[in-house]
């Protein structure tokens, strides 16, 4: 094995230069490659563990999100007389069409229920403090702008289900306080639900609301490389401390909160 | 400002007054051919800024110089002499009251901003406006025409359904429980109630026994009318209950059910602007209702909550 790669060098390298070489062409000319390497390598924590990839979960379901309901534009008609029947032919008719609208459909609730999860566990673990509390705010913002797409998103199939669970939705927001009426008439574009609901709930669905979700992600994504990723709560390397690895515990209370021999081994 | 001044040439201090002049100047030109009201306008904009840039250049003339105390500043080149400073001994040595207080570099950086944010608000304000105002202008329907009266008999629901906008289509069908009340002072009477339900909007439903083979179509707001006998009225989201004057009985909701005003016009009943209630105490033609402007649902209009909206949105 060794013999025949040291024989083949001279070739091999050759062969490395010519799949490298459009690679250093982009990277001479972009820093795109080592940029990729410095968001991919980055260094984690040591006993990073599964709950630490739910972010990465959401991501990828609103990915599915994206790339599902660009597909489904496809063929949806946002007007009141063709909407539902558009949604029938999505269904029944046009081929796999019943695999990405379930797609979209149930992926929304997985990217709701993820989003959820991974706020609970940021919540557990105490990542929301300092430093990253600017990230647990832009969370929060990211889990309003989920849930206003799960809003929007409902009222499109515009069936009954649809219609009248989003006339009660709007009337929630209508009761707000003050500018509460105001908000409730924008949003239905005017007097009563109608097709200017349709085709505003359908702009802000995929439109309005993707865009600022996708910006929000960039900003959440680039402060967790900046901050770096939190150790969990048992860890020997606690957050943003330098604490010795794993030292036998002479506090009777530290035990209770932060088991040192379960810590240690998990660490090693 | 002591013995600097005599050195070098005199620079009238960076002033934002020109540009104010120049704009006056454009308006009174503009205003030449547009109109002379923009004229005047601009005549007034072209003196005010052009007394004060006349003041500004001449003030240093109309009287001496105060006796200023030298401004006193962090100094910029004597700190210990960084290595890196030894490059600039070329340069053209500045004292620091040379430097001026609000220098070029600023005045361009802010300028660009300012003339950005104009620009961005230009773009902007028209367009958001475009976003929201449609959703609060012209929202006043035409008064929809229920057709002969003959086809409300004293006493009875009728359940009148019709095509708000009938361009739009079944979308914006609305339904109005209408009851002729008879004449009162031999003028007509008769209670109006729009089904949506003043809790969360969803459709409230007569409870009784709807006579649905005596349905009739008339107009051309493709209106039809349907009699019942009704007990009260019940709402199937959340389970609110209202009698027959519309008065909440049971329930979430937060006022009376809403009413339209009508006219009869050629022996024709037209339905005319919706209002709110908050109660309505007796009944049929001798009924005082309390009346509002149309509120959302949910919205409260009598009462201490009422106070949380204080603002009626238009249309």
């Amino acid at each position: 094995m060794a013999t025949t790669a040291r024989k083949k060098s001279a070739r091999r390298r050759q062969l490395e230069a010519v799949a490298l070489y459009p690679l250093d062409w982009l990277e001479e000319r972009s820093g795109l490659v080592g940029g990729i390497k410095y968001f991919l390598f980055r260094k984690v924590p040591r006993d990073t563990g599964w709950f630490h990839t739910l972010g990465s979960a959401t991501l990828t379901a609103f990915l599915v999100q994206a790339i599902t309901g660009v597909i489904l534009a496809f063929y949806y008609k946002p007007d009141p007389d063709s909407a539902y029947e558009s949604i029938q032919a999505i269904t029944n008719d046009l081929t796999l069409g019943w695999l990405v609208r379930g797609m979209h459909r149930w992926g929304a609730s997985v990217f709701i229920i993820l989003m959820f999860l991974h706020m609970a566990r940021v919540f557990l673990f105490g990542a929301y403090k300092y430093p990253r509390e600017l990230n647990w705010i832009i969370g929060v913002l990211l889990l309003a702008l989920g849930m206003a797409e799960g809003f929007t998103g409902y009222l499109l199939p515009w069936d009954q289900t649809a219609y009248w669970a989003t006339v009660v939705g709007i009337n929630i927001n209508g009761t707000a306080p003050f500018l509460g009426p105001f908000i409730a008439q924008f949003l239905q574009g005017g007097t009563a639900i109608g097709q200017n609901t349709l085709s505003t709930f359908y702009s802000l669905h995929m439109l309005a609301l993707p865009g600022a979700i996708m910006g929000l992600i960039g900003l959440h994504l680039y402060l967790v490389i900046r901050l770096g990723v939190t150790s969990p709560p048992w860890s020997p390397e606690a957050a943003g401390r330098d604490r010795p690895p794993a030292q036998p515990s002479t506090n009777g209370r530290e035990g209770l909160i932060r088991p040192g021999s379960r810590g240690g081994a998990n660490g090693s | 400002m002591s013995s600097h001044d005599t050195e070098k040439p005199h620079l009238p201090p960076p002033s934002l007054w020109p540009i104010g002049f120049a704009i006056g100047i454009a308006c009174i030109l503009a205003g030449l051919v547009v109109s002379w009201i923009v004229a005047a306008v601009g005549a007034v904009i072209a003196f005010v800024f052009g007394f004060l840039w006349i003041r500004d250049i001449t003030a240093g003339v109309r009287q001496p110089a105060a006796d200023v105390d030298p401004e006193v500043r962090r100094p910029l080149r004597d700190t210990g002499a960084p290595p890196a400073a030894q490059g600039e001994a070329a340069m053209p040595v500045m004292s620091d009251a040379e430097i001026e207080a609000y220098p070029r570099s600023t005045f361009l950086s802010l300028a660009t901003l300012g003339l950005g944010g104009v620009i961005g608000g230009i773009i902007t304000v028209p367009v958001l406006g475009f976003a929201v105002l449609p959703s609060f202008t012209n929202q006043r329907k035409p008064n929809v025409d229920l057709g002969p009266l003959e086809n409300f008999p004293e006493g009875q629901f009728i359940i009148a359904t019709y095509l708000e906008d009938p361009k739009v289509g079944e979308v914006s069908r609305r339904t109005m429980f209408v009851r002729n009340n008879g004449l009162l002072e031999d003028k007509p009477s008769f209670t109006m109630l729009f089904s949506r339900c003043v809790h969360l909007g969803c459709p409230v439903q007569p409870n009784g026994i709807i006579d649905s083979e005596k349905m009739k179509r008339v107009g051309e707001h493709n209106v039809e009318l349907t009699p019942v006998l009704v007990s009260n009225f019940g709402c199937p989201c959340h389970g609110g209950q209202y009698n027959t004057e519309g008065n909440r009985t049971a329930g979430p909701p937060v006022r009376a059910l809403d009413r339209a005003e009508f006219s009869v016009r050629d022996g024709n009943l037209y339905l005319g602007e919706f209002y709110s209630v908050g109660k309505v105490e007796g009944a049929g033609a001798r009924a005082r209702i309390q009346k509002y402007g149309h509120a959302v649902p949910g919205v409260h209009v009598d009462g201490i909550e009422a106070w949380l909206y204080p603002i009626e949105v238009p249309g």
